[in-house]
């Protein structure tokens, strides 16, 4: 008997059960850490996937944490699906979190019906302007924009500590912070005294465009055809160059709106810490959601799950916050390999070869 | 080998067929594009492993997993495109798979080769880089590379399919001399001519399935064609040219233009290709003939001359321009000019989708209702949701053709427009290119087949190494002198 | 203050030079090998962090069992975790041939979360930074001039330019190994059609590259530092896959990019004590706007491996 594998789309039942089957997987994976703080990784399952949903206070919280995912998990993958590898959005997050603190922090005489949409355009400008060096080499030279995009988001990191140890370092605290933006500049609240803030809606304005964009523009046509065969597109007339430039660039964008809705949003003011890898957990949502927007949303909404209730987990159980990394990058794993083998039919056959009968 | 079947996916490529080679023996795998001849030597090489069936060598019962189980059994494969790898020189593909422990002893290596080349009697020099070798010099190395594993058995992929006449020539003394040798080749080949002119034995193959098998000698052409295809004969003749003096629509004045590693890949091209009138540009692969196609299809830009489509300079332009100036174009390599993951439909719009949208969005009811007038049309058998890559080879290209002649062009620029289709399919092309001459289009049909060129073509240009060699009527030439001009050699 | 064009200052500076491109030496050759053979391994990241943590992890264990060559032990340790990860790619890229890129940043995070995790489990939650003593420098020309200090060097530094550099190299084009994995990187058909095993050859070359890359971490580790950081790696591994471009390939002109890197970052750290009046964040970026530039100048028409990052399957 040997396992062959053929190029047959698994039945649909396998496909949709997809997800339900990554999850259980990874939390199999990586029960050996739970069980090594003596812990019952039942429980641990418990406090990351139902607590956050128990009560308002809580589910409100994971929608706070699914604002900046929503945004770049989207950004990331606009971009994968033009054919763009934008590592780079976190990079672009921080460049968007420092325009928005520039224009916030000169806002204070300014109304918050001026101030707001000079906030958010002066965020999303800024990743752009981030993410350009990278396009134009690619379109240009030609060079792998995987690499580039990688180093520059160290460069903004680097620049932003810069910045905040130097002309922004908060006087009175002597602290790697900027001062406060002006109040003007703070996005209102959705739910009064909440955390849930007009990113949250933003978010979903952006996946809703980018939904659009993909499936009822020629614009998403093009890219979608860059994205799966860049020649056979140039063929048909598309001018490829433009269109990875442009996806490049509203990518960043997407990016630098995510960074100035966690200064404006949540901080209110510039720190190191603005992103604690938003832009690389993007990577994992575009990925989960498989590149299109409302599997791409869901993805972000149970990562969020994920976060927040990784903060349980550690308070409850005793096990390090960073379980909430691993299981996500599991995640990642499995659920690539999953959605590789939904092409594939697995069957056992009989040895060809036998002697005849 | 008997009763071998092989299926993939819902396709039957391979339908309880049996094989029988004999030694000394050249017994040809004869059927059309898609029967199930590579399939089925494939399986014989252990590159597939077939779903039913047995193989048995000198009546002993094997199993092949793997290719390395094959050359073990002393069988090897010419492939119709080489297995070998370019930035290496000759022996280091030579040696590929059958080196002894860690250390590479090149010096060593490079003489075995030479031994072996002389020993089997064929000319290679083992330090050349595959790179800058021709395509006939290729072929000969792989079928060193099979006999220096010590085959006994020669599988050939279509073999002729990348040579000229006179190397056609060459290669056949060489396989008659192997039979002396008492080694077997199986010739796979669906040019009757050949067929008959070097075989001793003949299997076809229709469809998957086994249609016949005879002796070469107690055979002939139409009876082959018949069991190939179930007709006696295939093909069109062309009604009798008529001679009219219409204006050029399609002028290349001295095109010159460099290939992907910065060579010159056309070195002055001049043609004229009139309003109702097919120009065949023939030429054995690699000889410019894609470059000359990137160039008219707008993405390829020329370093000198210029290209005009009546009378307007287009010289560089995009494809976008090339499209509005009336050019329709068929790629060289349909499958991978099209977007696999994308539908019929989508594909079908790709070209013109401003004509499909308003303010961005796109009319999707519009292009729905495109794709189905296209799909009746043309007799496409898919349907406007069908993502392309799901469809065969033959309907692939009439969705291309569809979205092509659908705008009327004033030019047509075709390249290698049947390969790998089957007859049916060709015959479509070929008598829609037929039709379109008809209408008044002005068609540059670029093929590696020198039949087809000659069976539709009013003037023959023959390509070689970047020039042009000649241009006479197609009315009256041989293949043997566009065989020698494909070669080549210019005429005394 | 020395001047800048001094005897002392150079001299520290190429010293420092060959110690900061060590790591990047390992790990670049690492990938050179994984990318001949047509696999993009982005996981290099990750497993250079991974390397360094269970070398450091294992190190410090072993030192408290008291036993002695512990920070071999590490070494060891860090080169198993390394072909692991290797392997693992393997699965992804080879066996199921998903996405390169998503793969590889899937394992640099899953690395990188394993390690912090890792850490935490094992050392807890510490005031104080847990260390060892690491490596020692081999210092064989003490005293003389020059020579004395350029040559004070680690054993793994001598190893990386004196063994790995043209033992890779001899290996690549002057093995039957390297040939493979060159003919598998350009063209895996022929190597499938002459009998040999595409896929043993990619794992085998990923748990090579893995295990260089894990040693490349586990040197900054035991040898540099004497423990663990978070930011130990801070982008080395990205700049080795902008390396690997730029030296096309090639294992010594991988080492030759190595240096420049290290030239540059050693350079920064020198300016940083001269007294420039830049925010020292500037000098830190430096080396990565370096690997920019470098790439835009240096990459035209490079002809990168035929199957590069395509999965193999006898369709």
């Amino acid at each position: 008997m040997r396992i062959q594998v053929e190029r047959n789309p698994a039945p649909v039942w396998f496909r949709a059960l997809i997800p339900l089957m990554s999850i259980l997987l990874t939390f199999l994976l990586t029960s050996g850490f739970v069980l090594a703080y003596g812990a019952n990784p039942l429980q641990a399952a418990y406090y990351f996937l139902m607590d956050p949903l128990s009560n308002p206070v809580r589910l409100i919280e994971v929608l706070v944490k699914t604002t900046p995912l929503l945004l770049t998990g989207i950004a990331v993958a606009f971009a994968f699906s033009g054919g763009y590898w934008n590592i780079g959005v976190e990079g672009q997050l921080y460049m968007g979190a420092t325009a928005a603190t520039a224009i916030g922090l000169q806002m204070h005489n300014t109304p918050a019906w001026l101030a707001l949409p000079l906030v958010i355009l002066g965020g999303i400008l800024a990743g752009m302007a981030w993410a350009t060096l990278p396009a134009l080499m690619k379109v240009w030279l030609k060079i792998d924009e995987v690499v580039t995009t990688l180093l520059l988001n160290y460069v903004a990191i680097f620049f932003v500590s810069a910045i905040l140890n130097g002309p922004w370092r908060d006087p009175i605290s002597q602290w790697p912070q900027s001062p406060e933006i002006a109040a003007s500049a703070v996005f209102p609240r959705l739910i009064p005294r909440s955390r849930l803030h007009l990113g949250f809606i933003l978010a979903l304005l952006v996946v809703l465009g980018v939904w659009f964009v993909l499936s009822r523009t020629s614009f998403g046509l093009k890219m979608k055809a860059v994205g799966f065969n860049i020649e056979a597109a140039r063929f048909s007339g598309i001018n490829v160059e433009r269109t990875l430039l442009m996806v490049a660039l509203i990518s960043g964008g997407i990016a630098g709106l995510a960074g100035a809705s966690e200064v404006a949003g949540i901080h209110f003011h510039l720190i190191d810490a603005i992103s604690p890898g938003y832009g690389y957990t993007g990577i994992i949502i575009a990925t989960l959601g498989a590149l299109n927007p409302i599997g791409v949303s869901l993805a972000a909404v149970f990562i969020g799950l994920i976060d927040t209730g990784a903060q349980t987990v550690s308070r409850a159980l005793g096990v390090p916050i960073y379980l909430g990394d691993v299981l996500q990058a599991t995640l990642l794993l499995v659920t690539l390999g999953m959605l590789l083998l939904q092409s594939y039919r697995i069957s056992l056959r009989r040895q060809v070869g036998a002697p005849a009968e | 080998m008997r009763g071998i079947s092989k299926r993939f996916g819902t396709v039957l490529a391979n339908d309880r067929l049996d094989f029988t080679l004999r030694p000394g023996e050249i017994h040809a795998l004869l059927g059309e594009n898609g029967a199930g001849k590579t399939t089925l030597m494939r399986i014989l090489y252990g590159l597939y492993q077939a779903d039913e069936g047995q193989i048995y060598i000198n009546s002993l019962p094997v199993t092949i997993h793997s290719p390395k189980d094959a050359i073990h059994h002393g069988i090897g494969m010419v492939s119709q495109h080489f297995a070998l790898v370019s930035p290496n020189t000759v022996t280091e593909n030579l040696i590929l798979g059958m080196t002894r422990g860690l250390r590479l002893n090149l010096r060593q290596a490079h003489e075995a080769v030479r031994a072996a080349a002389a020993q089997f009697g064929i000319q290679v020099e083992p330090e050349a880089v595959i790179r800058d070798l021709s395509v006939g010099q290729r072929q000969r190395v792989e079928i060193l590379k099979a006999l220096y594993r010590k085959a006994k058995v020669l599988v050939m992929d279509e073999p002729t399919a990348v040579l000229v006449p006179q190397e056609v020539e060459q290669l056949f003394s060489s396989l008659r001399s192997f039979k002396e040798k008492g080694f077997s080749v199986v010739f796979i080949s669906h040019k009757l001519q050949e067929v008959m002119a070097i075989t001793d034995h003949v299997t076809v193959l229709r469809a998957g399935r086994l249609a016949g098998e005879v002796p070469t000698k107690d055979t002939n052409t139409n009876e082959l064609a018949r069991l190939m295809v179930g007709r006696s004969t295939f093909g069109m003749t062309r009604k009798s040219d008529d001679e009219h003096k219409a204006l050029p629509a399609l002028v290349l004045e001295r095109v010159t233009t460099l290939d992907n590693k910065g060579l010159p890949a056309l070195k002055e091209v001049s043609l004229a290709v009139r309003a109702g009138e097919i120009v065949g540009v023939a030429g054995v692969s690699g000889n410019g003939q894609t470059e000359l196609a990137e160039v008219l299809a707008g993405i390829r830009p020329v370093t000198q001359g210029s290209v005009l489509v009546c009378d307007e300079d287009v010289t560089n332009a995009t494809p976008q321009a090339m499209m509005a100036a009336g050019v329709g174009r068929i790629p060289e390599d349909t499958r991978a000019n099209v977007i696999g993951q994308m539908t019929v439909a989508q594909n079908m719009v790709l070209e013109k989708l401003h004509h499909f949208s308003q303010k961005g969005t796109l009319d999707r009811q519009a292009i729905s209702r495109y794709a189905e007038t296209l799909i009746e049309d043309y007799q496409i058998k898919a349907s406007p949701n069908d993502p392309m890559r799901t469809l065969s080879g033959g309907n692939l290209q009439k969705v291309v053709l569809a979205r092509v002649l659908a705008q009327k062009p004033k030019v047509l620029v075709v390249a290698q427009p049947t390969r790998g289709l089957d007859v049916a399919a060709t015959e479509y092309v070929r008598s829609k290119l037929l039709e379109q001459r008809a209408e008044g289009a002005a068609i540059l049909l670029i093929s590696e087949d020198l039949d087809e060129i000659l069976q539709l073509s009013d003037m023959i240009a023959v390509l070689y190494e970047g020039r042009i060699m000649d241009m006479r009527a197609a009315h009256g030439a041989t293949p043997h002198e566009l065989g020698l001009l494909m070669a080549g050699v210019q005429k005394g | 203050m020395d001047s800048i064009l001094s005897m002392t200052f150079l001299v520290g500076l190429i010293a420092a030079t060959l110690r900061v491109a060590t790591p990047l030496v390992y790990a670049t050759l690492g990938e050179v090998f994984t990318e001949r053979a047509g696999i993009l391994n982005l996981g290099i990241e990750g497993i250079m962090f991974l390397g360094a943590f269970v070398g450091f992890a294992a190190a410090y264990k072993a030192n408290e069992a008291g036993l002695a060559g512990y920070l071999w032990i590490g070494l060891f340790s860090a080169i198993l975790a390394g072909i692991m990860m290797g392997l693992l790619m393997g699965f992804f890229s080879v066996t199921l041939g998903v996405n390169q890129h998503v793969a590889g940043l899937g394992i640099t995070l899953l690395c990188t979360g394993l390690s912090l995790l890792g850490f935490r489990i094992v050392f807890g939650e510490r005031s104080v930074l847990p260390s060892i003593d690491p490596f020692a420098e081999l210092s064989p020309f003490k005293g003389v001039p020059v020579l004395g200090d350029i040559a004070s060097q680690y054993l793994l530094t001598y190893i990386a330019f004196l063994i790995v550099v043209p033992l890779s190299w001899w290996l690549l084009f002057r093995t039957s190994f390297g040939l493979n994995v060159r003919s598998v990187g350009e063209n895996p058909e022929a190597v499938d059609a002459a009998g040999l095993n595409v896929f043993r050859i990619r794992y085998l070359v990923l748990a090579l590259g893995g295990g260089l890359m894990a040693t490349g971490g586990a040197f900054l580790s035991l040898a540099q530092l004497g423990a663990f950081t978070p930011g130990i790696i801070a982008g080395r591994g990205w700049v080795c896959i902008a390396l690997v471009i730029f030296a096309r390939w090639h294992p010594v002109r991988a080492a030759l990019g190595a240096l420049l890197f290290g030239g540059v970052f050693a350079l920064q750290l020198r300016l940083q004590t001269l007294g420039f009046k830049l925010p020292f964040e500037i000098f830190l970026a430096l080396p990565y706007l370096v690997t920019i530039a470098a790439l835009a100048l240096a990459s035209r028409h490079i002809s990168y491996p035929g199957a590069y990052l395509k999965p193999y399957r006898r369709e």
